[in-house]
């Protein structure tokens, strides 16, 4: 039994396991600060962190130091093991959307057959650490945040499966690279230069895919779960130290996985037009066009984050049930009449 | 092992290695942190002033019955799915039954609609 690198299994899944640990940590702390910390601070006419390294680069691994220093609070009235486990509930669930994620023909941690629909289950699973945060602190505040966070989670959850199932109808596959060859492959009109991303075909299913992915990360206009000014954090207002930076990371390590599977699903992946399918030095090649991919959708992630104001939370509920999921639901029934009929 | 069962040992072997990462950051933090709790370092915060009230409030789900709309399209959802990848085997016949199967759904939806359940009380 062999793997892609002609290794047993024991020491391929050892190798993929070192290389996630790696990588998983450094997309995180990219985000944050290209981001988090640079972005926004340009576009608020500040200049953000200078100090720490060249262009402050290093700042948010000096913030981790700092976050690990700090004391370990639980309040006194918090169920104590439930509190303890949220925020690693929610590091694991961010952890487990890196394992389907392909970045070349081979450059992939396991090919699940079940790829997309494995990465969906999984990444609701975060809804539940943010449950068991909100409940635990024993706080009104964190309380009221994790129950929004829970309706807002489950609202939008529907949208971004149904938005998903065009692209899964168009590829034929749930397995994600076979939704990336099933785009390379792909023709426009006769035309196969550069495949065909799926955002030609399923604008709409990738509209409906970013603004709920948007709502999943809870980033604003979506934020009502975490609103500073009214919840002081929500869910993690009790948080203090390293679980309140697992808390942080899960959210930006979160949002990578989003833009990567937006990436696969709807701008054709690790494929570089005019290479062939399989060439190996697409394993080379192929993680670096799904980074350059991913900041791009990053990027539109974070720039509505910094632009739009806080939706209210009718408004959010009444979007999601009677814009988005009807909406959905139709895009699927019209790409299955043009699979069908075509 | 089939190929099947090791894919998904792969997973439940990521999962583990990211508990064991909290784990290790948890010990790692355990040795550098101060340690002082004081009774009041321990109150539950209420933006400053001592919490009203028991720990645990009663609080409204508002979302109740988005919940149980939620589990019926979800369970839906996972019709969808395997249908979605054989489309082009069923044809016709996969197109026209998953039509009348959404049509139903919407139907629910707009019934949903109507009772005005779908509004944030």
């Amino acid at each position: 039994m062999t793997g892609a690198l002609g290794l047993a299994y024991w020491a391929e899944t050892s190798i993929k396991l070192g290389v996630a640990l790696i990588v998983i940590p450094t997309a995180a702390l990219m985000l944050g600060y290209l981001f988090l910390l640079k972005m926004m601070a340009f576009m608020q006419s500040r200049l953000g962190p200078q100090d720490v390294g060249p262009y402050g680069t290093l700042q948010l691994i000096a913030d981790a130091v700092k976050f690990l220093q700090k004391e370990d609070i639980h309040p006194a009235a918090a169920d104590r093991r439930v509190f303890r486990a949220a925020p690693v509930v929610v590091l694991a669930s961010s952890f487990l959307l890196f394992v389907v994620l392909p970045t070349g023909p081979d450059a992939v941690v396991e090919n699940l057959d079940t790829g997309i629909f494995y990465a969906m289950a999984v990444s609701s699973l975060s809804v539940l650490g943010v449950l068991m945060a909100g409940w635990a602190s024993a706080n009104k505040y964190a309380l009221l945040g994790g129950l929004r966070a829970a309706g807002q989670l489950i609202a939008y959850e529907l949208p971004l499966i149904l938005a998903v199932m065009g692209v899964v109808i168009q590829a034929d596959s749930l397995n994600l690279q076979e939704i990336v060859r099933a785009q390379a492959e792909g023709e426009i009109f006769g035309f196969g230069l550069i495949g065909n991303p799926f955002i030609l075909t399923q604008f709409i299913g990738f509209l409906i895919f970013m603004i709920s992915a948007q709502a999943e990360l809870t980033q604003t206009p979506f934020d009502m779960p975490v609103a500073e000014t009214e919840l002081v954090g929500g869910f993690h207002v009790e948080y203090t130290g390293f679980r309140f930076l697992l808390f942080f990371m899960a959210e930006v390590a979160t949002a990578f996985a989003f833009s990567a599977l937006a990436t696969v699903m709807f701008l054709g992946g690790w494929w570089i037009p005019g290479f062939d399918f399989d060439a190996p030095v697409l394993n080379v090649l192929g993680p670096v066009v799904m980074l350059v991919k991913i900041l791009v959708v990053a990027f539109i992630i974070f720039w509505i984050r910094f632009t739009y104001p806080r939706l209210r939370e009718d408004q959010l509920q009444k979007f999601a049930w009677k814009v988005l999921i009807p909406l959905s639901l139709a895009n699927i029934v019209v790409t299955g009449i043009f699979k069908v009929v075509l | 092992m089939s190929d099947l069962l090791r894919s998904y040992l792969t997973v439940a072997i990521f999962g583990a290695a990211a508990v064991l990462m909290a784990f290790t950051m948890f010990g790692v933090a355990r040795v550098l942190r101060p340690q002082r709790p004081t009774p009041q370092k321990l109150i539950a915060y209420e933006s400053g002033v001592d919490p009203v009230g028991s720990d645990w409030t009663q609080s409204q789900i508002r979302y109740y019955v988005f919940a149980v709309l939620f589990v019926l399209f979800d369970v839906e959802a996972v019709f969808i799915f395997p249908w979605a990848t054989r489309l082009e085997v069923y044809a016709l016949f996969g197109l026209v039954e998953m039509a009348i199967f959404i049509f139903i759904l919407v139907l629910g939806l707009f019934y949903a609609w109507r009772k005005g359940v779908l509004r944030w009380v």
